[in-house]
Parts: structure tokens; sequence; C-alpha cells
């Protein structure tokens, strides 16, 4: 992959190395839902860290994907690729509408119209037949990749939620390394300024939000074949809070930040459940600590204490 | 992860732990019983500790036949994504054998999934919904306690017969309450009466009853029918008393548990009709199963979906000591065929069989909420007025639709 050189190399390819050793050790489950929510960490991401836009919205991307996917594969039988896309499709479409209402405003503005028409979002899917309500779409059938391998054995899935993660962080990657990237870290820095230089400024946020709205939908229609089940937690507004703390915790604005964030979140979440609601509580004073003692994510630290790009 | 943490809690316990119990229970195969339930939210009082308590109770009962059986306990939060991720987890990585309770139609139905795709044993002793036994059936999944039907005909058609020929229904806007309402108003149209009016409720965070309740008592209906549950049947009984309702209506609550009656308390839950397949001041041996419970839960006297994880616990024991720890461990559709064909017998259900739909057949009582004058000890709040027998209480194989029958 051209651009990828120095210690961002060298982090790749130890990424690589554990993606590879990860289901010989842990749980190939635990795992595989992290590298889903990576992928929409790393969509947030790129609206966040690199244009500077809070979403308090990305819940409905991520749940809507997960709906449409698991639709696709259950009531429509189709693969688990065009389940994927599906979702892919379903989350930039809405991210689309969304973004196109909220890139008008800035700040506190923009992150509540987010998270307004998110809240539409999760009552439309509290309403819609085809969501199951409360009891949600289950059993989803995970199917065969490319119509021949069976992903039926949570090993199989294993390396195919591998790969989709890996093809995912290289698109991100190669997104925000691209003269498009270079133009929303301009704008980050200075809206105006990047105005005066003659880029249409709201083209460019539109599209960064239907970047990121699609990234959440793939990252739910992944998690919704990984669990089997798509349920209205997915659009709640807790799960983009939630979003927000992977970026946060793992380091905004650096590549490797969201992976890491998803990682330690999904990672509560699992090893922690006997606590029940407790992990609310323990993530959100994870989260304060985190904001009080180490603002830039754990990442970022490291990063800024090696004078490393991460 | 999980390795690392469990060989530490091993060598932990191996410290210990004297040599000689230690030698003798490396020897003794072990089963794991999950009891996965709602521990901090609205159907804590009626799963919970007191689940954990009551599978607890049955191991100890069962005694030790050269095995040893553990407990680990789970909080879904009601949410099904929540509930199938633990369970998947138990099953995959931690050895546990059998799940049980689990409160909530919507995670009761994504668990039965998860059993079925594993091959372990599944317990239901706590959801409502009669698809677990219906469409949803599968040969991993036993339905103990209670279902929407059973409650349907016991309360809806105890209630017609009784002269409450008019009814209007309060509903929680989701799968369980639509199910309940559904075949509730089924009875109630079968046994000649006339549904006036329905209204859903948004669900969960709906906590104020007060519109739909005006709506109720203006449609002139008899009985004002709750198709709702947990906390939500607590406010909606404490609002109809506060707005004089329950003057004018009778009040049926389609699923109420002994727990929801004593914390709403007596003065205002008096008179109240409903179904219950269990209660603890029925006869001798579930007194005694009672006496025995309670140390292990002193402030929650155990109610039906309780009681059937303790029959539903023991009755998987006996199956398991039956047929053998190692090929029960192989198998979890086996251990459930096993369990069918053994007639249940305990102190909380008394003599009963499973179908082969999976579902626990006992009776259905209908009973009265005594008012505070009639109630003589502490938790002495029911008085029976009938009994449905097992073999009507629950619907027909040939109508619901289960893919086992047909085999």
């Amino acid at each position: 992959m051209a651009g990828l050189a120095g210690a961002r190399l060298a982090a790749f390819l130890i990424l690589l190395a554990l993606i590879v050793a990860a289901p010989f050790v842990v749980y190939p489950v635990f795992v595989m839902q992290a590298m889903s929510f990576a992928l929409v960490a790393l969509g947030f991401n790129l609206l966040l860290g690199y244009v500077g836009l809070l979403s308090l919205g990305h819940a409905a991307f991520f749940g809507l994907g997960a709906y449409v996917g698991a639709f696709c594969a259950k009531s429509l039988g189709s693969g688990p690729e065009l389940a994927i896309l599906a979702g892919t499709a379903s989350g930039a479409a809405v991210g689309l509408v969304v973004g196109f209402l909220a890139i008008r405003r800035q700040g506190i503005y923009f992150a509540m119209i987010t998270l307004a028409l998110a809240e539409m979002v999760r009552f439309f899917c509290l309403e819609a037949p085809f969501t199951h309500g409360e009891d949600g779409i289950q059993p989803i059938p995970r199917g065969r990749a490319l119509g021949a391998l069976a992903l039926h054995h949570d090993f199989a899935m294993y390396w195919f939620v591998a790969v989709a993660f890996v093809l995912g962080f290289l698109l991100l990657y190669r997104i925000i390394h691209s003269p498009f990237g270079q133009v929303l870290k301009a704008i980050r820095e200075s809206e105006t300024r990047a105005i005066s230089l003659g880029y249409r400024v709201e083209s460019y946020k539109l599209l960064a939000f239907v970047l990121s709205a699609g990234f959440a939908g793939a990252g739910g229609a992944l998690e919704a074949l990984v669990t089997r089940i798509a349920t209205l937690s997915g659009v709640d507004a807790a799960m983009s809070a939630q979003i927000v703390l992977m970026v946060l915790l793992g380091g905004m604005g650096t590549v490797f930040g969201p992976v890491v964030g998803a990682l330690i979140v999904v990672a509560m979440q699992t090893y922690l459940a006997t606590l029940g609601s407790w992990v609310s509580v323990i993530q959100g004073g994870i989260f304060i600590v985190c904001v009080l003692a180490f603002r830039r994510g754990v990442v970022g630290e490291i990063a800024a204490r090696l004078r490393l790009a991460l | 992860m999980g390795i690392s943490r469990r060989t530490l809690i091993t060598a932990a316990a191996a410290a210990a732990t004297p040599l000689p119990r230690l030698a003798a229970r490396a020897a003794a195969p072990t089963l794991k019983i999950g009891v996965l339930s709602d521990m901090s939210g609205p159907y804590r009082d009626i799963g919970g500790p007191t689940a954990v308590a009551c599978v607890q109770q049955a191991i100890a009962d069962f005694g030790d036949k050269g095995w040893t059986v553990d407990v680990v306990s789970g909080d879904h939060q009601n949410k099904p994504d929540v509930g199938t991720a633990i369970v998947a987890r138990w099953y995959d990585r931690e050895g546990v054998d059998l799940v049980i309770d689990c409160p909530n139609s919507a995670v009761g139905l994504a668990v039965a999934n998860v059993a079925k795709e594993k091959n372990k044993a599944y317990i239901n002793s706590n959801s409502a919904s009669s698809l677990l036994t219906g469409k949803d059936c599968n040969a991993n999944t036993i339905h103990w306690t209670y279902d929407t039907y059973m409650l349907g005909k016991s309360t809806g058609g105890a209630m017609v017969k009784a002269g409450g020929k008019t009814w209007f229904f309060i509903t929680a806007d989701y799968t369980f309450g639509h199910l309940l309402r559904d075949q509730t108003a089924m009875f109630v149209k079968a046994e000649g009466g006339k549904v006036l009016g329905n209204v859903n409720y948004p669900f969960p965070q709906t906590t104020d009853f007060s519109s739909y309740l005006v709506q109720a008592q203006a449609s002139g209906a008899q009985v004002l029918g709750l198709a709702n549950a947990g906390k939500d049947t607590v406010n909606s009984v404490k609002q109809a008393h506060e707005f004089g309702v329950n003057k004018k209506m009778r009040i049926a609550g389609l699923l109420v548990f002994l727990n929801d009656v004593h914390g709403m308390g007596l003065e205002i839950a008096q008179g109240l009709i409903l179904t219950e397949s269990f209660y603890w001041d029925m006869n001798d041996r579930t007194r005694a199963f009672t006496k025995r419970v309670l140390p292990r839960t002193p402030n929650n006297y155990p109610s039906m979906g309780q009681a059937g994880d303790y029959s539903g616990t023991l009755h998987f024991l006996k199956a398991v000591h039956d047929m053998g720890v190692p090929a029960a461990k192989k198998s979890g559709a086996d251990i459930i065929a096993r369990m069918k064909k053994i007639p249940t017998d305990d102190d909380a259900y008394g003599k009963a069989y499973i179908r082969e739909d999976g579902r626990f057949m006992c009776p259905a009582y209908l009973f009265r909420v005594k008012t505070p004058a009639e109630s003589k000890k502490p938790w002495d709040y029911y008085t029976l007025l009938g009994t449905t027998p097992a073999a009507e209480a629950f619907m027909s194989p040939k109508v619901e639709g289960c893919p086992l029958m047909k085999a």
C-alpha cells in the first residue's frame, strides 16, 4: 500500500499479526465484534478526527446497516457480501439525508441535529414491521462467502470478518491520505480559510459524512452477521455514545486509535458482562479518567510520547 | 484472556483447598448451569437473585450423586443482543450445559436460537411468548411455567364467565404485549364477551398511564385488561387506584406475579384477578419447598417463574443422572429428549410432564388478591378461585404450528 511506511507500516504489520494469532488465543466472537466496531469507529474518526464534526447520531447508520444486512441475509437469502454492501448502502443513503441537513450548522447544533434525526430512525425501526420490534431480526444465517465457503462455523467467519476489516482499514487509510483527506484536514484547521482558498467546503463535509455513515452501516451489517441478531440496541442513543467513546478512548485523529478504542470498549462489555448495568457506570468512569488524564487517547498518548505518527 | 483468568482462579482455588478434596473434585465430572436473568431492571424481582437461589436449592435437594454442579449467572439487561452474547460465550467458552430462567420474551426467543445452534440445553421458565413452543420451537428448548395462551385463557375466560362481558385493553406496544392482548381477546370473544377498545402505550419508557386510564374509563367497559408486566403493571394498577378506575371497572392483570403484588401492597392490589401456575401457600409440598429456599432469598418469596427454575433444574439433573454425565455433556438435544420421556415430580409443581413440543404441562390457577383484613401472615396474598387442568391450559400442538410436532 502506497504511503504506508515507517512507524505506521510497523504498526500495521503488528495489527495483522495480532489478527492472525487472535482466534487461537481468545474467543473469536469477541475479536470479530471488536473488528466490526472498529470499522464503525474508523468511519466515525474520519468525521470527528479529520473534519472536526461530532455526530451523536451514528447509531442510526450502524443500526440501520445491521437491520438491512440482516433482512437481506434472512428474508432475501442474499450472500454475506451482498448483505454487507446493502448495509453499507443504506447507512450511506440515510447519511446523505442526515448529513445534508446537519452540515449546515456547526458545533453543538450539528450534534443536536444528528441526535434528533437518529432518534427518528430509532422510532422508525421500532415501528417498522420488518425489524420485528423488540424481538429483532434473528437468527440471521451467515450464508456462504463468495457462494462457496460456509461461514456457519465461528472460525470460518473469523477470516471473513478479518478480510473485510483489513480492506476497510486500508480503504480508510487511502481516503485520509488522499488529496480529499488533505482538504478535510484543512477544513478542520480553519473552515474560513478553506473557503477562501476556493474549496466548496459543504460538499467535502457532506461526502465525509456519507463515507462515515457508510462505514457505520458496513460495521453494523458485519456485526449482525457475527452475532446473528439485529436489535433495537443498535439504533439506540447509547450506541452513538459508545461509538464516540471508542474514538476518544483510542485517540481521535490517529489511524490506529479507533481500532484500539473499539477493542477496549468491546472487551469491557464482554468480560464485564456479569456486572450487568454496572458496565455503563464503569464506562462512564473510564471516559472521565480519559478526558481528564490522557486527552489524546491511548494511541494518541503513545504516539506523542514516542514522537511517532500512528 | 478468558483462559488466563480462569487458570488464575483455578490456581487460587487449588491453593486454598486441602489436597485430598481437590483430588476428589478433579475426578468428578462437572456440570454447569447458567442463570440468565434480569438482575438490575424491571424483572429483577420475578427472576434475578431469587432465580439463582431456586436453582441452587434444586442442586442441594438433588444431592451429591458423584458429580458436581456449578452455577453462574448473568444480566441480560432486557436486551436480546446482550443476552445472546452472554449465552453464546457460556456455551462456547465456559462449558455451560444448561441456560435457565430468562424473563423477557424477546431475549427468551433469541436464546432459544443460540441453544439450538450450539446444541445445548435451554429451559425458559420466565418468558411469556407462546411462540417458544409454537413456530419458534426447537428440540433444545423447554418452556416451563406459563405462556400467553394460558394466561389469556385462565384470566380472560374466567372473567367473562364471572360476568365481565365488555373489555378495554391497555397494551405494552411490543410483541409480548400484542400477543398477550390478542390471545386474551380471543378467549373473551369465545366466551361471548366483547372488546370495546384498546390503547397501545410506548414500551419501555411509559410511567404515566393517566391518559390511557381515562380512555379506558370513558369506554364504559366492565373489565380493564392490562396486557403488560413488571413495573408497568404495578404503575398502571397504582394509578388506576388513584383515579378510582377500580371502583367502576374490574382490573384483570394478565401477567402479575406474587412479587408485583408485594410491590403494590394489598391496599392497592386487593381484588385483582390474576393467574399463576405456582403459589407458595398452595399445599404442604409448596410450603415445604418455600421453607427450604427462603434462607437463600429471605426478602423475596419465589413466584411461579422462580419455582419453575427450581422444578426445571431438578428435572434436568434427574435426566442427566439417568443418561450419565458424559453422554449428557455431548448433546443438549439428547438431554431435552430424555427430560421429555421422564415424568416430572417435585415439591414446587407436583407431578407433571413435558409435551413433545417442549411445553411443560402444569395446571393454571386463577387467584384473587386478598384484602388487607384477609391476609394473616407475611406474603399471604392469594385466594384460589379456580383451576384449569394442564391439558386445557395450553394451546393444542395442532394449532400452535411447532415444526417438531409434524415430524
